[in-house]
């Protein structure tokens, strides 16, 4: 590995061969940003499923309260024990399995996807690299990642199980459950936030650094934008997470009372600790983070659906100077939001103004982007592709979970929305119809590139329809549920509220009966889901011996420096240093016999060197 | 292929790769230090009117190590000075001096720490508090070197040091006996989660530094160059630990 030598960071002074490395060298232990790309990406892919599968099991237990779970219940109570007796899940076992879809969906699945996955396949190709600024690191990054996935599956199988106090992961309740599975959720998380910050530090410090002769800023592919206010997020956003989670750390195992309150009561005694801590501190920081991190679930997805739409509008992107200066204001804005999580809280009515507006303000920049895209559409000759047909999706349904995401961000309105359905469905429309299936975009674009085969386009669309039609089942009944005041943490999906027929005493009527009905209909809707997503998986897999054969480099047209190289990209990339002399989305220029122009063609004639020039 | 930018700057940006990295993730450690200020901010101002307790570290201890710290910082750049100058004996000596710093700073930290975890709060069943040093533990009795509070009588804050004496508790007297730990108040958890992270961070550093001085400063010979871009990003880093030290000396021992 001959780049190993050049990289900035200490080697021991070996003398690196020259030779083509072996299996482990290419696969595994490899420094190329492509092959540590597609690592992340099928990582990431399966804890997805992983994710989706808990949340499988709990949508039996939401939809028919108390039975033992069908077909995989024999299994659970084998591998986890009386926490599944006789295949029903125990209230320990949904809220472990709750805490853990939330864990393993956000920072095992969406992020290492969306940023990590196609952040490193993509970004250095787009901006004309020949590798990431620290190969080596960029390789520990995805090592490290791999242990803190490995500790928190590990979680499950301890005595007591997986932590149970949601993803938010809430002291004093996280503190107090006597069981480890918050010890190993926290152990955790220190793997993959050290993770994320190798992979932040690595790709600012690449597009700054790695960009080809040409490539300023204001020619950067918008992915390439996304991808870099991104990781200035993960950058920042995820250090005081890392705090907090070193305090709870020793809160749990130094019993320290960092999160503790003075008087706490557990289990109607009062705990022999020192007191004196804060509960309001832990949210604080965990939404420090949390915030931030809904936007790098976005930005990455928008900056997917950019280049797709550029791609099979065959037209320039409409304000791509707009998408530029809203994804910084995005990235600004978005640490200054985050108590918006807290109204519950108590924390006063100013702090709650304060935040309440500026979380009004961040929705403009997020209209502003997809208003461009929106614009984009519009007089196009639109190749309907399945990666088009999965952007052109991802608009309306962004746009559904970002405006149901108003009335919870005014704070009167939030006080009766709050903890209900209504909030799953408002974030559930943001990152599952909404990113993932611009992630899912993204792979049926670049597969082409990575493979050299194309995926099957019948089978994409069978997946594409399917999804669209069985995510809109599930959340928009959950909308419904929400607003009928169903909260979103009972283990019996509401049965225990259910309405009864003549107003008890203190005029207390519980859900109506048919708000409570929906639960099966949600269920159906999420196994069918999942049944939908076998054509995608047969595809992907199926089509890198079986696909159809690029015919070409460029097999969509495209303008970005990605379709430039050789197919699929040797180690290093480029044949040679690629220059770039025009913005990434000259499509359909007047004048030209064809209806792309390569961000590395040349001006014709004499006007080549001074256009070079004028940048 | 050839990584670009590895040892010369980058024209327009004016920064070597490394540098970049090593700033971008400083920002990202200001990030982590500054959620922990913020956590001693808050602890602070909402502990009960009058708990937050005051004088309990030792304060000479604390200046020489700050200076101890200051003094590392010169040498590290007098390190890298010199060998911009090209005097690879100058760096040994300077760098050495750091890394015997690096030393001295852990060993006085290491003893103020062994202090706090020997020093012991006994609440007597008659409600009477007996704090001290732990002198002797048996079976049937535990002596301090130390002092008896009386909590119903009130104490002007910092007032004068009271005389210690040896004291000793017999084992059914005692309500509750704890040392001070980070378990004992907030104000303790802060302080040992703050100067132990910061700990390993000097850890972490002389590590680093100790590296490049002994068998990594054999790239002296091969890549000049390159080598003092090393000892300038592990420098900058080295300088950061020292700055976070100065916030934690005021916040913890002065304030």
């Amino acid at each position: 590995m001959q780049q190993t030598k050049h990289d900035a960071h200490h080697d021991h002074g070996h003398a690196h061969d020259h030779h083509e490395p072996g299996f482990w060298g290419k696969y595994v232990f490899s420094t190329d940003h492509k092959v540590i790309g597609i690592q992340y990406a099928v990582t990431s892919l399966i804890f997805l499923l992983l994710g989706f599968s808990l949340i499988m099991a709990m949508r039996w237990q939401l939809a028919y309260p108390g039975k033992a779970i069908p077909i995989i219940g024999g299994l659970l109570q084998k591998v986890l024990g009386d926490a599944a007796a006789n295949g029903v899940m125990s209230a320990d076992l949904y809220n472990a399995f709750g805490a853990m879809h939330g864990t393993i969906m956000v920072f095992l699945g969406v992020v290492p996807l969306a940023f990590a996955a196609f952040g490193n396949f993509v970004v250095p190709l787009q901006i004309g690299a020949c590798d990431m600024a620290f190969p080596r690191i960029n390789m520990a990054s995805y090592q490290v990642f791999v242990i803190g996935g490995v500790i928190m599956m590990v979680s499950f199988f301890i005595p007591g199980g997986a932590a149970q106090a949601g993803w938010t992961s809430y002291s004093p309740l996280a503190t107090v459950i006597p069981t480890q599975g918050q010890t190993f959720w926290l152990v955790g998380m220190v793997f993959l936030i050290t993770s994320s910050l190798l992979g932040a530090v690595n790709f600012i410090a690449t597009i700054i650094q790695m960009r080809a002769p040409g490539m300023n800023w204001m020619r950067l592919p918008f992915f390439v934008w996304a991808q870099f206010v991104t990781a200035f997020l993960l950058l920042l956003a995820f250090p005081p997470l890392e705090a907090a989670g070193i305090m709870q750390l020793m809160d749990k195992v130094a019993h320290t009372s960092f999160f503790l309150p003075t008087g706490l009561v557990v289990s109607g005694q009062i705990a022999a600790i020192s007191g004196g801590g804060s509960p309001l501190l832990w949210q604080h920081l965990f939404w420090f983070l949390g915030h931030p991190e809904v936007y790098v679930l976005i930005l990455p997805a928008m900056g997917i659906v950019c280049e797709v739409i550029a791609n099979n509008t065959r037209k320039p992107i409409w304000g791509y100077k707009s998408l530029v200066y809203s994804s910084l204001a995005i990235g600004f804005l978005s640490f200054i939001v985050w108590a918006h999580h807290m109204y519950l809280t108590g924390m006063g009515t100013k702090i709650s103004t304060f935040f309440q507006t500026t979380t009004m303000i961040i929705s403009i920049p997020s209209v502003i982007i997809l208003t461009c895209f929106f614009i984009t559409l519009w007089g196009g000759s639109i190749r309907f592709n399945t990666p088009m047909l999965f952007c052109l999706s991802f608009l309306p349904m962004f746009g559904i979970g970002g405006l149901t995401g108003l009335p919870l961000g005014f704070n009167f309105s939030d006080l009766y929305l709050h903890d209900t359905y209504y909030v799953i469905a408002h974030f559930h429309y943001v990152v599952a119809p909404g990113t993932i299936f611009a992630l899912f975009a993204g792979i049926y674009y670049w597969y082409p590139k990575a493979t050299g085969r194309h995926m099957s386009e019948f089978w994409g669309k069978v997946h594409f329809s399917l999804s669209l039609l069985f995510m809109n089942l599930i959340f928009q009944p959950m909308f419904v549920q929400g607003l009928a005041g169903l909260n979103r943490r009972l283990y019996d999906g509401g049965a225990t509220y259910a309405g009864l027929a003549e107003p008890a005493a203190g005029g207390m009527v519980g859900i109506p009966q048919f708000f409570l009905d929906l639960n099966k209909m949600i269920s159906h809707a999420a196994w069918a889901l999942a049944l939908s997503q076998l054509p995608f998986i047969i595809n992907f897999f199926w089509s890198i011996k079986n696909g159809k054969k690029v015919t070409s480099d460029n097999p969509w047209d495209a303008t970005t420096l990605e379709w430039q190289t050789p197919t699929p990209p040797p180690h290093g990339n480029f044949l040679k240093e690629p220059h770039v002399y025009r913005g990434p989305y000259e499509y359909s220029v007047p004048g030209h016999s064809k209806d792309f122009t390569p961000q590395n063609e040349p001006e014709r004639g004499a006007s080549q060197t001074a256009s070079a020039k004028s940048h | 292929m050839e990584i670009p930018y590895t040892v010369k700057p980058r024209p327009d940006t004016g920064l070597y790769n490394a540098k970049v990295g090593i700033w971008l993730f400083l920002a990202s450690e200001v990030m982590l230090f500054g959620a922990l200020f913020s956590a001693y901010i808050l602890l602070r101002v909402g502990a009960a009117a009058g708990t937050w307790p005051h004088g309990l570290l030792n304060v000479p201890l604390g200046t020489i190590n700050t200076l101890v710290l200051i003094t590392s910082s010169i040498t590290v750049v007098m390190a890298w000075v010199s060998l911009k100058l090209n005097q690879f004996g100058r760096f040994k000596v300077y760098q050495g001096v750091t890394l015997l710093c690096a030393l001295g700073f852990l060993g006085i930290k290491s003893f103020e720490y062994k202090d706090k975890f020997s020093h012991y709060e006994i609440v007597r069943t008659d409600g009477k508090i007996v704090d001290g040093h732990l002198v002797e533990k048996t079976k049937d009795h535990v002596i301090l070197s130390g002092h008896v509070i009386d909590p119903s009588e009130k104490v002007e804050h910092g007032s004068h040091t009271p005389e210690h004496t040896e004291i000793t508790v017999p084992t059914a007297e005692i309500k509750k006996m704890e040392n001070y730990g980070p378990w004992h108040s907030t104000y303790l958890a802060i302080y040992f989660t703050l100067t132990g992270l910061h700990a390993l961070h000097v850890i972490g550093g002389a590590v680093v530094i100790g590296f490049l001085w002994g068998p990594g400063s054999k790239m002296w010979k091969t890549d000049p160059e390159r080598f003092t871009n090393r000892i300038e990003v592990s420098g900058l880093f080295w300088h950061f630990v020292d700055l976070v030290w100065i916030f934690l000396f005021p916040v913890l021992y002065l304030l």
